[in-house]
């Protein structure tokens, strides 16, 4: 996908998507020789913010797991990173068909919470999959995307009686969603 | 008594709900074939196997595995079916057997839900056979029997079909093991078996915060599994599937070849789990049909624990989204009206009118919205409490439950305690059992002081006294009914004698350690011996040295239950209350104190720390409670006798009879 594309998440097969996931991955620092302890370790963080008609309902981040109502679950907090090889180090859930009927859009966001830059961080990407079969809709490589520390990925939307997908992408500076607030309004 | 069954021989299946366990030295496939009453399989949708695993009352593993579960409910097959045949298959491709005889001798057994085994038998005398008959289930006049058949077929799944009369034998056979060289690829190496003994002991230490954690007094006892997605994804696949049962990581089944099982047979910690009992498949678009025991544990008694945990966690959550969505909706039509005051272009007209109204609209759309999303899961969840709460065992049951009236003394501690039910204003149709962990984290204090009850009425001061001490009676029968014979002692202290009469069906079935005490005297004798009684398991345990102590030591759990506080309590004892309360559960000397907070009020903030340790429950229904995920005020609902009911006096009259008995 490209940067505003829109997608809409009804399939081809006329069903429409009731399961999405946001997976955040990056390679871990390396260890620095003899002090292994003293490495910097690089830990993003997923967020997503739930909005109903342009006001922050609920936020799941990495100290609020689950949204009060069950609907978007976020498989907890990876402070160093991974192999870097693809797999999803940290991941939020979203069951569409149970969101409460007010929330209107999903913002998903990336923060560097250890603070480096996203030129810092190795094979960093984030994507979005079809929960229900594990396919791809979206990804973003975040390694090489410039010198920022947050990234406001994609928003889902109502669209009719479906949802439908726009990729934003856009680069931001914050330790955590909060910060990114005032960039992620105007994207509404 | 397991009956050992040799080829031909069969024997009778008591229950309907079975699981048939199969073990083998390597992995094999595990399917089963529905015939009618001449032997023959109509067609290829009368057979379960690792491509198409369930049928109705049939349940096979996805994959082939060196032990399989699989699930069996006879009730639930349909009338056209009269055998079940049980089918093992070595897999094809490169790598395993060619051959049964290369293998150990498969064991088979057929077990009831609860692990305790009905029949086994070891298929011996195998050669080339890469397919076998291995147990035929048969209805003979309105009973299900069991035969060891043990009929190979060197042919493999093809020739076992074909013999069974499928017409598409050889097309199945094909599809069969492309299912289970699928199933293969997909599946990851097994981890390193958990022992069973590691998940008990990381239950027993479920979380259990301070009492001042964020000032939710029931927000503490969240069970492992019920946070970990349940709620996630009903109308998905989590909810409908059941759990695969040939899970390899399972501490298993006897091994092949041998049929003795060196398990003590009542640890049930260390047998392996039966399977959960599995919803039926749903139709298209509609919610699974809920079935008790639909959760994740090592036993029934778990998993409905857990089953009622995810249920307590559902309401909250839906409700939530609920309660959310109506505040949006107000607060947006607050808006909307403030902006048709001050524009002054909707002062001219009806212009006005048109937009109040239209903002009035909106609101009530969303709210409607919101309602059919509520009604819709609080269905499902009722539909779901109409099918577990007759399930329930005698732990978590309320009173008018007729498991009661079977009740017999256990043998074994349970995992939880009802103490009553929590609702929503919202949803108060559907009740939610409240279950707290055994033995007791915290002390009870069920408030006799007077409040403004949910239900608008105002009791007068005595009545609320009389309805907390029956209250407390309840719960007191309640947990001396759930202990094992003498694991569980009462002590009552009762300074002024004001609760003698609700008191009386305690100490007259003779379940209390000793008469209730009275005066000060009483007070501090019994508060003494307890004192005495923490201070030495404390010392033993510190000393890593719980085998000092004096011979003849008690050391079942204690209850000590106070009426009237701080009636006939000096500072001394004052004291000595607070020191159990802060120690005593942790070496089982429990607390229930039946006040009220304002008798107590000369004492000033030097007793805020004592009732705050203790979990308050209320006499009448009260809104105090809240849950651990949102925070909502639950109503809570004592659990209480029926009126006129025997139960109580009955139960009491077992327990009493099963201490004598003890010593």
């Amino acid at each position: 996908m490209t940067k505003g594309q829109a997608i809409s998440l009804q399939k081809n097969d006329g069903g429409s998507l009731t399961a999405v996931r946001m997976g955040l991955g990056w390679q871990a620092a390396p260890r620095r020789g003899l002090f292994g302890s003293r490495t910097r370790e690089i830990d993003l963080d997923a967020s997503a913010v739930l909005f109903a008609d342009k006001q922050p309902v609920d936020v799941v981040f990495f100290r609020h797991l689950v949204s009060d109502d069950g609907s978007v679950r976020h498989t907890g907090d990876n402070l160093v990173g991974g192999v870097g090889q693809g797999g999803d180090d940290e991941a939020i859930l979203v069951d569409l068909q149970r969101l409460p009927v007010h929330i209107d859009q999903i913002v998903f966001t990336v923060n560097s919470f250890t603070g480096q830059t996203f030129q810092e961080v190795q094979n960093a990407f984030c994507r979005l999959v079809d929960e229900t079969n594990g396919q791809e809709l979206a990804r973003y490589t975040l390694a090489g995307g410039g010198a920022y520390t947050a990234q406001i990925m994609a928003k889902v939307h109502r669209a009719g009686t479906g949802w439908s997908m726009t990729a934003l992408g856009t680069p931001a500076n914050g330790r955590t969603f909060q910060d990114l607030m005032p960039s992620v309004l105007p994207l509404l | 008594m397991t009956a050992e069954l040799v080829r031909g021989q069969n024997h009778p299946l008591s229950q309907a709900r079975l699981e048939i366990r199969v073990s083998a030295g390597k992995p094999i496939v595990a399917a089963a074939t529905l015939s009618d009453e001449q032997g023959k399989v109509t067609d290829a949708e009368r057979v379960a196997h690792p491509g198409a695993p369930t049928l109705p009352g049939l349940e096979v593993p996805r994959q082939a595995a060196a032990a399989h579960r699989l699930a069996v409910d006879l009730d639930a097959m349909p009338d056209a079916v009269h055998r079940v045949h049980v089918l093992l298959a070595l897999p094809t491709g490169a790598g395993g057997p060619a051959r049964f005889g290369a293998v150990a001798a498969p064991f088979v057994a057929v077990t009831g839900l609860d692990g305790t085994e009905v029949a086994s038998y070891t298929i011996t005398g195998l050669e080339t056979e890469t397919a076998v008959v291995a147990l035929e289930l048969y209805r003979r006049q309105g009973a299900w029997k069991v035969r060891a058949v043990g009929q190979g077929y060197a042919g493999g799944l093809a020739e076992l079909f074909t013999d069974q009369g499928l017409p598409q034998a050889h097309q199945l056979a094909g599809a069969i093991h492309d299912a289970v060289a699928q199933g293969m690829a997909r599946s990851v190496a097994a981890p390193p078996p958990r022992t069973a003994d590691g998940d008990r002991t990381r239950q027993a230490a479920a979380p259990t915060l301070g009492p001042d954690h964020g000032g939710s007094p029931y927000g503490t006892q969240t069970p492992q599994g019920t946070t970990g997605g349940r709620t996630g994804y009903p109308g998905g696949s989590a909810h409908t599937e059941p759990t695969d049962p040939s899970a390899p990581t399972q501490p298993s089944a006897p091994t092949a070849g041998g049929p003795i099982d060196y398990n003590h047979p009542r640890r049930r910690n260390s047998a392996p789990p039966p399977p959960p009992p599995t919803a039926p498949a749903a139709a298209p678009g509609l919610p699974a049909q809920p079935v008790a025991g639909d959760a994740t544990g090592w036993s029934m008694d778990e998993r409905l624990y857990n089953q009622v945990w995810g249920m307590f966690e559902d309401l909250a959550r839906t409700t939530a989204a609920y309660r959310s969505a109506v505040d949006f909706a107000e607060s947006r039509m607050d808006k909307e009206l403030e902006q048709v005051l001050s524009d002054p272009r909707s002062r001219i007209g009806g212009q006005a009118d048109a937009a109040r109204e239209e903002a009035r609209a909106r609101h009530g759309r969303l709210v409607d919205e919101a309602r059919q999303a509520l009604d819709r899961d609080v269905a499902q969840l009722a539909a779901e409490a109409d099918v577990v709460e007759p399930a329930l065992p005698p732990a978590y049951a309320s009173w008018d439950n007729p498991v009661w009236h079977g009740y017999r003394v256990p043998m074994e501690m349970p995992m939880a305690l009802r103490l009553g039910d929590l609702h929503l204003p919202e949803c108060a149709e559907v009740r939610i059992p409240m279950l707290v962990r055994l033995p007791l984290e915290r002390g009870l204090w069920i408030d006799s002081g007077r409040a403004g009850s949910v239900d608008g009425s105002f009791h007068d001061a005595h009545d609320l006294r009389r309805m907390a001490m029956e209250a407390a009676v309840a719960h007191v029968a309640r947990l001396l009914a759930v202990h094992p014979a003498g694991e569980f002692t009462v002590y009552v202290i009762d300074p002024a004698g004001s609760g003698a009469q609700t008191l009386v069906p305690l100490v007259q079935s003779g379940v209390l350690a000793a008469p209730p005490a009275v005066g000060a005297a009483g007070v501090a004798d019994v508060l003494g011996k307890l004192t005495q009684r923490v201070d030495l398991v404390q010392m033993a345990v510190r000393g890593g040295a719980a085998d000092a102590l004096p011979p003849g030591f008690d050391t079942s759990q204690n209850l000590l239950v106070v009426n009237d506080f701080p009636h006939g309590f000096d500072d001394r004892a004052v004291t000595q209350l607070r020191y159990l309360a802060d120690e005593g559960p942790a070496v089982g000397v429990h607390l229930m104190m039946v006040a009220d907070r304002e008798d107590a009020a000369a004492y000033g903030p030097l007793l805020d720390p004592l009732w705050r340790s203790l979990l308050r429950l209320t006499p009448v229904p009260d809104d105090h409670l809240a849950d651990p995920w949102v925070g909502h005020a639950w109503t809570y609902e004592p659990s209480l006798v029926p009126p006129g009911s025997q139960v109580l006096q009955r139960v009491l009259d077992q327990v009493a009879a099963a201490r004598t008995k003890h010593r």
